[in-house]
């Protein structure tokens, strides 16, 4: 019954309120990202803002982010994502939620 | 004592922070109320309805003036397979007229409103600000926050940390457990849907503002959790809850489980030509009483999805009244500790006993298992198509074969499904347990 959604996820993503601040709240530890096998962020994060690279590591950004927490949840190299709330006012606005 | 700016700051302005601060301020204490995003309600999203009845202690008729979309008159539980499905359905008339049951509320209105009643009973609230850590003095004690606002830092007698599923603050005084991980929370995410009022009217069989919630079991696939449909005005809410330690291991996405349950033949046609106005993730504590960290700290109290109390028991999936009464007992504790100049730990004992004595802990007591029986791979992966399987034997006229007996039907059924007696035993004992 696997279906892809029915409207892109660039689509899906921008009918979500973001005010983004220019410092990143959320950093990744590329080097720790490389021996990890099963890099659930990748497959976890609902805004899909983890992308793996060729080389075995990960791209991120932190730009769409819900802050929900899941990646650092669910991550299991100690210390590879380190996870802050946005600066007051900035970040996520939900609004029909 | 020296000096405080204020008598209690209060981090977070959802539903345990503002009822925690209104309890305090009409109290007539002093309360900075501090909330991290641009308005109360702006980073929280739910699973889609609240029950407000804990509210007649803080705010008679509140649902003369509380921003509710609808009020919940049917209540459905589906039991799903990619072909199948079971619903029990429950209407009620009484559930359309004061004093109301369920209601569905967009939480960045529910919260926004909740907070404003904080703020008229005197507590300030202050937004768009975010707390970075707790002040502590030499022997650990909280005497207030850190915000990150230039010469940021509050004082008060006691904090009240209502920080969300994520509380830092709480971490940081060290009350959480240690065994709490990925297994102890699921990811929500949801769809806010456009639909014209009188088609969801007719869709899910209701009329004004009256309302449907149905909750979903069986609709997730590989990833163990459970979905939800709920009528406001002029959206559906769609979405589905993930059990985090499953998501990572499976491979599937998550907007791709909600799209399999929007595509589903019992789903289709009350989503379709459906516009998506928004989407929404958010984490949600389900691991219920085993995941309930230390509730205070000399100066320190958490409430609400900080202290983990969303309750996550298949037929009742509750978090705001969890919330709103956690939120509410704390301030009264506070106050009293307050009063009688102990905001040490044992001061705040009363907290904990307010929660042990009302349904906050009583009902996460006899609950304790039944988190784990649901999240569980038998009860979602085995289960629903046994079900599924044993209804539709029974409701299939087979003729000219005579109708089986159920017992035969049951027994057959349980075996063609693999189910052990053994554990099918253990699970009703742990339901019975639990729900009886």
């Amino acid at each position: 019954m696997n279906r892809w959604p029915e409207i892109s996820f660039e689509d899906r993503m921008s009918t979500v309120h973001f005010d983004v601040h220019e410092r990143a709240h959320i950093t990744v530890d590329g080097d720790s990202c490389h021996g990890c096998t099963t890099k659930a962020c990748v497959v976890a994060c609902p805004a899909n803002l983890f992308v793996p690279t060729s080389d075995g590591g990960i791209v991120f950004n932190y730009e769409q982010c819900f802050e929900c927490g899941t990646c650092y949840m669910v991550c299991n190299v100690e210390g590879a994502i380190t996870w802050t709330y946005p600066d007051g006012g900035h970040g996520v606005v939900f609004r029909r939620t | 004592m020296s000096e405080t700016d204020f008598d209690v700051v209060v981090v977070g302005a959802g539903p345990a922070g503002s009822c925690a601060a209104l309890s305090l301020a009409k109290a007539g204490h002093s309360v900075l109320l501090v909330e991290r995003g641009p308005f109360a309600g702006s980073k929280n999203m739910y699973g889609g309805v609240v029950y407000p009845r804990i509210l007649d202690a803080l705010i008679p008729n509140w649902w003369e003036e509380a921003p509710i979309q609808r009020w919940v008159t049917r209540r459905q539980t589906m039991v799903m397979t990619p072909t199948q499905s079971l619903t029990i359905d429950y209407r009620s008339d009484t559930w359309a007229k004061p004093p109301y049951n369920g209601a569905t509320a967009y939480r960045p209105d529910f919260d926004f409103w909740l907070a404003g009643k904080a703020e008229a009973a005197g507590a300030q609230l202050i937004c768009s600000t975010t707390v970075t850590g707790l002040l502590r003095d030499g022997h650990g004690r909280t005497i207030g926050v850190r915000t990150d606002r230039p010469d940021g830092d509050i004082t008060a007698r006691l904090v009240i940390a209502c920080d969300g599923v994520n509380s830092f603050l709480a971490k940081e005084a060290g009350l959480y457990r240690r065994d709490v991980d990925a297994n102890s929370f699921t990811l929500g995410v949801k769809e806010t849907i456009a639909l014209p009022t009188d088609v969801i009217n007719e869709r899910f069989g209701v009329r004004g503002r009256e309302g449907a919630d149905i909750e979903i079991i069986g609709c997730t696939g590989d990833v163990n959790g459970g979905g939800f449909i709920y009528t406001n005005l002029d959206t559906i809410g769609v979405g589905v809850v993930l059990k985090l330690s499953k998501l990572g291991a499976q491979r599937q996405r998550p907007e791709e489980i909600i799209a399999n349950l929007k595509a589903h033949p019992s789903v289709a046609p009350l989503v379709e030509g459906g516009e998506v106005k928004e989407y929404s993730a958010h984490l949600i504590p389900e691991a219920g009483y085993d995941m309930i960290p230390t509730l205070a700290g000399d100066g320190l109290l958490i409430a609400g999805d900080a202290a983990g109390l969303c309750l996550a028991a298949g037929i009742w999936l509750e978090g705001v009244n969890f919330a709103l009464a956690s939120g509410m007992y704390a301030g009264d504790a506070a106050a009293d500790a307050l009063r009688s100049d102990d905001t040490s730990a044992a001061g705040l004992a009363g907290y904990r006993q307010r929660l042990e004595r009302t349904f906050v802990l009583k009902d996460h007591a006899k609950l304790r298992h039944i988190p784990h029986l649901v999240l569980g791979d038998r009860l979602q992966q085995e289960y629903p198509q046994m079900v599924a399987n044993i209804v539709e034997r029974m409701f299939r006229v087979d003729n000219p074969r005579p109708k089986p007996g159920i017992r035969r039907i049951l027994t057959q059924e349980r075996r063609h499904a693999g189910i052990r007696w053994r554990d099918l035993a253990k699970d009703t004992w742990t339901a019975m347990r639990g729900f009886g």
